[in-house]
């Protein structure tokens, strides 16, 4: 190889031609060619990622859409006095809240398919069409309003996830009936129902409002929506400043030296620790050590700003040392002092930078759910929390749980759960822009 | 900057206050254990919750091993009232647990799940015996009283009345409950049916569990992680599939997937409940007694979790896939630890 090129080198020196510009056609026909298949090429690879991103993204919404919304049942509740107040005693309201509404619920649906009476079987797959929390509403009504007690009413009240996937038909009626989640007799009481007009299709707002449920009609994103807030939060009030601080220590005032140079390779390492190991330093220091609560947003954000510092730090880095140096000089030539320079001119300038990086790495810990498994937060949690110490999830967690349960209608939780993950992400990029609009500075 | 500077310390500072705050006495129960159970848990917690004043019990899905192993970390508000277990507890695990003071453990049975092998409803139903499962999924087999490693690529190899097709099973990976009660309730008595290594279990019986115990490695048998869904909607694009998971998936699923029978025997909710399927494990709740005075709700959820609403035979458990125990004799345990904690 090297011979040959020296030989080449030596053949060119001896003619000792002249090599002029070529402008024949056919080379700049060739050079034209070669820039055209490098656009082909890559418009080719943001084509392929554009498709690869759009396969995704419809299957999870295809998926995921109908859980947005419900089916509910249009009953004659009646509030007969003998069955909230067997007794026939003064109303109380620690009474009322005890009282059966299940039976409330039950009069009505037998009332409605009276041919059902008497039948165990046939009664229970009619008790069975009504969400098992649908007593709670009737509760909540007669709490707010006692006078309905001895009056008759028109109520929704939601169906049960089986019932609903029929009304959404996503139950295959052709299949033999022993194979069907819902029998024959079932799908005759939800046809006459459906043909009088008594099942609506109403927008799952509880979808949006309440915790997790081991029922897909009544689990909803919300308690770990917030949990995913208050994590976040401490993460980035802990990660954002820490990194930064670092990144403006390393790169303009650290001195050159040994000492610096291997905690620059150590920070570089820690961003490809992988995550889990977090997790376990987070149970041993913050949980064993310091005795902090588990399952809680504060430790699970401390485990994650761990996790995005060195994303950040070498991010901000990166923006500082873009920073052109003439700005520096200047500054100090007009006699600015170092740190001066810095608050004033360069953090300022890399600020776009630094916040790109701050999102990618917050990106990151909305996503995660290993370390938190650790420190507690892969748990069953229907409270939504409050506070900083209270137990919470997080909604990685929370579609990690849903897509691991055997009831069928929680896969289209899972998905719909992605996509409230993924509008979260699409409003934090959106503030992290709005941001760096304003510190943006063109020169 | 020196103000946004001054205004970070504050929050810095309320941050601070709020770590140094001293952890509280707790008025709700903490759970940790099983991936089997926590569907059935949570839903009693919920039912629990809905019934009395307690607040929801928070509930973790730790897998069997790391819940007992904090379960069994101490005493105090710190630490879990309650595991939930798809495996006895072993004495090793008691033995740990009062070292550190846990002395007296309540166990519950709460019930059976069955494993059944499944696959597509686009396929035919297989008719399995133990030596079959063996035979397809050890890693090494005995043949004319030696040890070979697995030559079979289809299941019309290991016997001419299952189908010709080339085999391919979807399992749980080692660390779950499902792997463990497979390999001891499936593969180790498959391996016995051969004399050989039937001796061998007599002669030498860490190399027999060595031999029941490994699955083959070449691809034949693939580990699924511990996501019984994944492997459900694995076998619907794959008709050639079978995959080992838990009863109530395939319950669940019964429109797409059918599970296998095993000695001629079906999976079915009364097979499983009369005892006459063979692949069944039981499942528990481990309770800290020291806990039940000072956590508000432990006995109310207990009670509730083996109350007839629950597991009788019309119970929201057992509607959910979870098998109840026939005789209701031998549900109760109290374990008590002969170590003598360090504390006390």
């Amino acid at each position: 190889m090297n011979n040959t090129l020296s030989t080449s080198l030596n053949k060119s020196a001896s003619s000792q031609t002249i090599r002029l510009p070529d402008f024949s056609g056919s080379h700049l026909a060739k050079r034209y060619a070669s820039e055209r298949r490098f656009r082909i090429l890559g418009i080719a690879s943001v084509g392929v990622a554009g498709i690869i991103l759009l396969i995704l993204l419809s299957s999870i919404v295809s998926k995921g859409y109908s859980a947005f919304w419900l089916h509910k049942v249009e009953l004659n509740i009646t509030f007969s006095a003998e069955v909230l107040n067997p007794d026939g005693s003064t109303l109380e309201e620690v009474k009322l809240k005890q009282a059966n509404y299940l039976a409330l619920i039950h009069n009505a649906l037998k009332e409605k398919f009276p041919a059902a009476v008497g039948n165990r079987r046939k009664i229970r797959m009619l008790y069975g069409m009504i969400a098992p929390k649908a007593d709670l509403v009737l509760r909540d009504m007669v709490l707010s309003n006692p006078s309905l007690i001895g009056t008759t009413k028109k109520v929704l009240l939601k169906l049960s996830d089986d019932w609903d996937s029929l009304s959404k038909g996503f139950i295959n009626r052709d299949l033999p009936e022993s194979d069907r989640r819902i029998k024959d007799l079932e799908i005759n009481w939800h046809d006459q129902l459906q043909s009088e007009g008594h099942i609506h299709s109403v927008f799952n707002a509880d979808f949006f409002t309440t915790g997790d449920s081991r029922n897909p009609e009544e689990a909803g994103i919300y308690s770990s929506l917030i949990g995913s807030i208050l994590t976040l939060t401490v993460t980035l009030l802990i990660s954002f400043p820490l990194g930064v601080m670092s990144a403006i220590y390393l790169e303009e005032f650290a001195p050159n030296n040994r000492f610096i140079d291997f905690i620059e390779i150590n920070i570089n390492n820690l961003a490809a620790v992988p995550s889990v190991v977090f997790g376990v330093l987070g149970l041993a220091v913050f949980l064993n050590f310091f005795g902090l609560p588990r399952s809680a947003p504060l430790v699970g954000g401390l485990v994650l700003a761990l996790m995005t510092l060195p994303t950040i730090i070498i991010a901000a880095r990166s923006a500082l040392k873009a920073v052109s140096p003439s700005i520096r000089e200047a500054a100090l030539s007009l006699g600015a002092s170092p740190l001066q320079v810095v608050t004033h001119h360069v953090l300022p300038m890399a600020m776009p930078g630094i916040l790109s990086g701050t999102i990618i790495g917050m990106a990151q810990a909305l996503g995660e759910t290993a370390p938190l498994l650790m420190i507690g937060m892969v748990a069953f949690i229907v409270d939504i929390p409050r506070t900083f110490t209270d137990p919470a999830t997080v909604m990685s967690v929370q579609v990690y749980i849903w897509s691991d349960s055997p009831e069928r209608a929680f896969v289209e939780r899972t998905s719909a759960g992605i996509m409230v993950l993924l509008g979260f992400l699409v409003l934090m990029n959106a503030a992290a822009i709005l941001l760096r609009k304003r510190f943006e500075f063109r020169w | 900057m020196i103000l946004s500077l001054s205004k970070l310390s504050v929050i810095i500072g309320l941050f601070l206050t709020t770590i140094t705050t001293p952890v509280q006495a707790r008025d709700q129960i903490r759970i940790v254990g099983s991936s089997t159970v926590f569907p059935f848990a949570t839903l009693v917690a919920e039912n629990f919750a809905k019934k009395t004043d307690f607040k929801t019990p928070v509930i973790e899905s730790t897998g069997s091993g790391a819940g007992i192993k904090l379960f069994c970390q101490g005493i105090g508000v710190k630490y879990p009232d309650i595991t939930n277990s798809s495996r006895q507890i072993k004495n090793t695990e008691i033995t740990l647990c009062g070292k550190n003071g846990v002395r007296k453990i309540n166990e519950i049975k709460i019930g059976f799940d069955g494993i059944v092998l499944a696959n597509s409803k686009q396929a035919e139903i297989f008719n399995l015996s133990y030596k079959d499962i063996f035979l397809a999924l050890a890693k090494k087999i005995p043949l004319n009283d030696k040890l070979v490693i697995n030559p079979y690529t289809k299941w019309s190899q290991i016997n001419t009345n299952l189908p010709d097709i080339k085999i391919e099973v979807l399992g749980p990976a080692p660390t779950s409950g499902t792997r463990d009660a497979f390999v001891e309730q499936v593969m180790k008595i498959g391996a016995k049916k051969f004399e050989f290594l039937d001796k061998l279990s007599n002669d030498d019986q860490s190399k027999f569990k060595q031999v029941f115990a490994s699955m083959r490695e070449d691809g034949k048998f693939i580990e699924v992680g511990e996501n019984d869904n994944l492997i459900v909607r694995k076998l619907e694009s794959n008709p050639s599939a079978i995959g080992i998971f838990s009863f109530s998936f395939l319950d669940q699923n019964t429109d797409k997937i059918h599970g296998s029978f095993i000695e001629g025997i079906a999976p079915t909710f009364d097979s499983i409940a009369n005892g006459s399927y063979p692949i069944v494990r039981s499942l528990f709740l481990y309770i800290k007694n020291a806990h039940i005075d000072f956590i508000p709700g432990i006995k109310e959820y207990v009670s509730e979790f083996i109350s007839d609403e629950a597991v009788g035979k019309e119970g929201y458990l057992t509607i959910n896939g979870l098998i109840p125990l026939s005789e209701l004799a031998h549900r109760f345990k109290t374990i008590e630890s002969s170590i003598d904690s360090k504390e006390s």
